[in-house]
């Protein structure tokens, strides 16, 4: 009996995460698979019901608008952060003074909740009191940034914040790629003539490709999940203007009584998670054997 | 001669690259500097808009400087206005997130240090399925597990509690404390545990006597990103409790939406400053610790 615990200790130990990710992760994934198939709407029901509940959040207009400001968001937040990105990542790579001290200003965003930021954002871009009025005080009388109350703008200032708390985050990715190449490739450049920017664009950039690779994973993961900023910022509107997936669910799930179709959304996000991370975690892995 | 022509005209090169690389370096830090007020800008108008009255607010603008150190918005914020029905402040919230965060924190990094203690030193057949097992965790919506959550929360008894909170935070915490210790004592060499076993030590012994003594760097990083994940969570804080077990983003969210007749955007400041306070003090402190678990394991926004 002794001799049987001692040995199956390690075993033992590991017990609890992997029975508490199984339960919490896996089946609780299992159990919204369900119910997205059934016609449950304030409680869950367990009579299958078909794609149903697909059928009609594909056809419901406030999903598509989701879906069309997810795909929007994505590709700016995405573009823009990571320009940022490299461009201060490669300033600050070129023995700066007080480099130290910039990198902490980039990257605090990152440690602040998208409600606090959100809550700063909201202040400083109404339109009564904010930047427009800031401008109009300093002499622009005709100076009008009403983005955050007005329908076809309002996702901008979205991105707008988004950029601002996720941009200093690439920066130090890449920032941490840039100082981990060998001095020796970048003076071998420099005696064959390559300039400054030659060196980075031919040389470094290509052989970030990696965090290139990672960046991306972790920035349309992040806007996928994207439902904080959205909450602080706009609640989704003007109208339903700013909506998007993570919002469009928890809205279902616990305000209207549609369990069945917001199981049916959150599988949609989690297979838009999966189709992202699976290749990147395959690609690690075969990095991480080939060593 | 050759040798001269050549000298002379490099350096001619020279000086040109100087006067260009003198460009070159205003232009670089004119960018930085921009960058930085950019990214300053937004804490900057929290700071002073919290310490202006709401009179200041209106006349002045977002830049402009408060006509002292008021710091009666922080008071309000924090401590309420002293009325009974309808006053909101942040204290007992603070604590509330107080409460959630330490035993919240201390659970996943244990388990994460046990975890990753067993995948690294005592590996078993299949062991790198169940690191993946674990590792698929850090990426999921949260979306897909409210339903099901808000349900088992509600069955144990413990919805619209901070154990609850703690619960839920522990579980979806241990595959990035699982990911930060693995792969930290992947780097361990295994001859040290090796010579330990063969030295008749036994499991924990080795875990106690040579693991963990080297460990403070990556209990360290856990702990921090544990911390700021927790502390900045909205989306579990919200869904799983309101009125008086809400944490402080929450208790912020609510404070900053409630629409009372007047706006009084020098308390939301001041709030939402308190809010982000603890959070931001450990950055400061510990930046380098920060960094290391957003590069090392970063998955999560």
């Amino acid at each position: 009996m002794f001799k049987w615990l001692e040995k199956n200790l390690p075993k033992i130990v590991m017990a609890p995460a992997v029975g508490l990710i199984g339960w919490f992760v896996y089946g609780f994934v299992l159990w919204t698979l369900y119910i997205s198939f059934t016609n449950s709407k304030i409680l869950p029901k367990y009579e299958l019901w078909g794609f149903g509940q697909y059928e009609k959040l594909w056809a419901s207009r406030k999903w598509l608008i989701s879906v069309d400001n997810l795909l929007v968001f994505t590709a700016l937040f995405l573009i823009f952060c990571i320009v940022i990105g490299i461009i201060l990542a490669i300033f600050l790579d070129q023995k700066i003074r007080a480099e130290g001290v910039l990198r902490t200003i980039y990257l605090y965003p990152m440690a602040l909740s998208f409600i606090v930021t959100g809550t700063a954002w909201k202040w400083i871009l109404n339109p009564t009191l904010g930047i427009q009025k800031m401008f109009i005080d300093w002499g622009f009388e005709n100076f009008t940034f009403d983005w955050l109350v007005n329908r076809e703008m309002a996702i901008y200032t979205i991105v707008i914040a988004g950029v601002w708390q996720s941009a200093g985050f690439v920066m130090a990715l890449f920032l941490a790629g840039l100082r981990s190449v060998e001095d020796e490739i970048v003076k071998a450049a420099k005696i064959d003539g390559a300039g400054l920017f030659t060196v980075y664009w031919r040389i470094l950039l290509p052989m970030m490709r990696p965090v290139f690779f990672t960046s991306f994973v972790i920035l349309v993961h992040i806007s996928i999940k994207s439902y904080d900023l959205i909450v602080a910022l706009t609640q989704g509107g003007p109208g339903i203007s700013t909506t998007m997936p993570a919002l469009f669910m928890t809205q279902a799930a616990f305000h209207k009584s549609q369990v069945g179709l917001s199981a049916a959304s959150a599988m949609m996000m989690f297979m838009a998670v999966a189709a992202v991370i699976i290749p990147y975690l395959y690609s690690e892995l075969r990095r991480e054997n080939a060593r | 001669m050759q040798d001269n022509l050549k000298s002379s005209s490099y350096q001619q090169l020279e000086q040109k690259s100087k006067y260009t690389n003198m460009f070159l370096r205003w232009f670089l830090y004119f960018v930085l500097i921009l960058f930085a007020s950019y990214f300053i800008f937004p804490l900057y108008v929290m700071v002073v808009t919290s310490l202006k009255t709401m009179e200041e607010i209106r006349q002045g603008t977002l830049l402009s400087w408060p006509s002292g150190l008021n710091f009666d918005s922080w008071a309000v914020a924090w401590g309420g206005r002293g009325y009974g029905a309808g006053d909101t402040f942040l204290r007992p919230y603070f604590w509330n997130s107080i409460k959630m965060v330490v035993p919240a924190v201390f659970f996943s990094t244990l388990i994460g240090a046990m975890t990753g203690y067993v995948l690294t030193k005592w590996r078993f057949k299949g062991d790198s399925w169940v690191f993946l097992f674990l590792l698929f965790g850090c990426f999921i919506p949260f979306q897909a597990i409210l339903l099901p959550m808000a349900r088992t929360l509600g069955a144990l008894g413990i919805s619209n509690s901070i154990v609850g909170l703690v619960l839920v935070h522990t579980v979806y915490g241990i595959p990035f404390t699982t990911l930060f210790f693995r792969n930290y004592y992947v780097s361990v060499p295994t001859e040290l545990v090796k010579a330990a076993r063969i030295d008749g030590a036994g499991f924990f012994k080795i875990f106690f006597k040579i693991l963990l003594p080297i460990s403070a760097p990556i209990i360290v990083v856990t702990v921090i990103w544990q911390f700021t994940q927790i502390w900045n969570d909205f989306l579990f804080g919200s869904t799983f409790s309101f009125g008086e077990a809400a944490p402080i983003q929450v208790a912020l969210n609510n404070m900053v939406l409630s629409s009372t007749s007047v706006k009084e955007y020098n308390v939301d400041m001041a709030s939402a400053i308190i809010a982000g306070v603890p959070t931001l003090i450990v950055y400061v402190l510990a930046g380098k610790y920060f960094i290391r678990g957003l590069t090392s394991g970063a998955v999560k926004g």
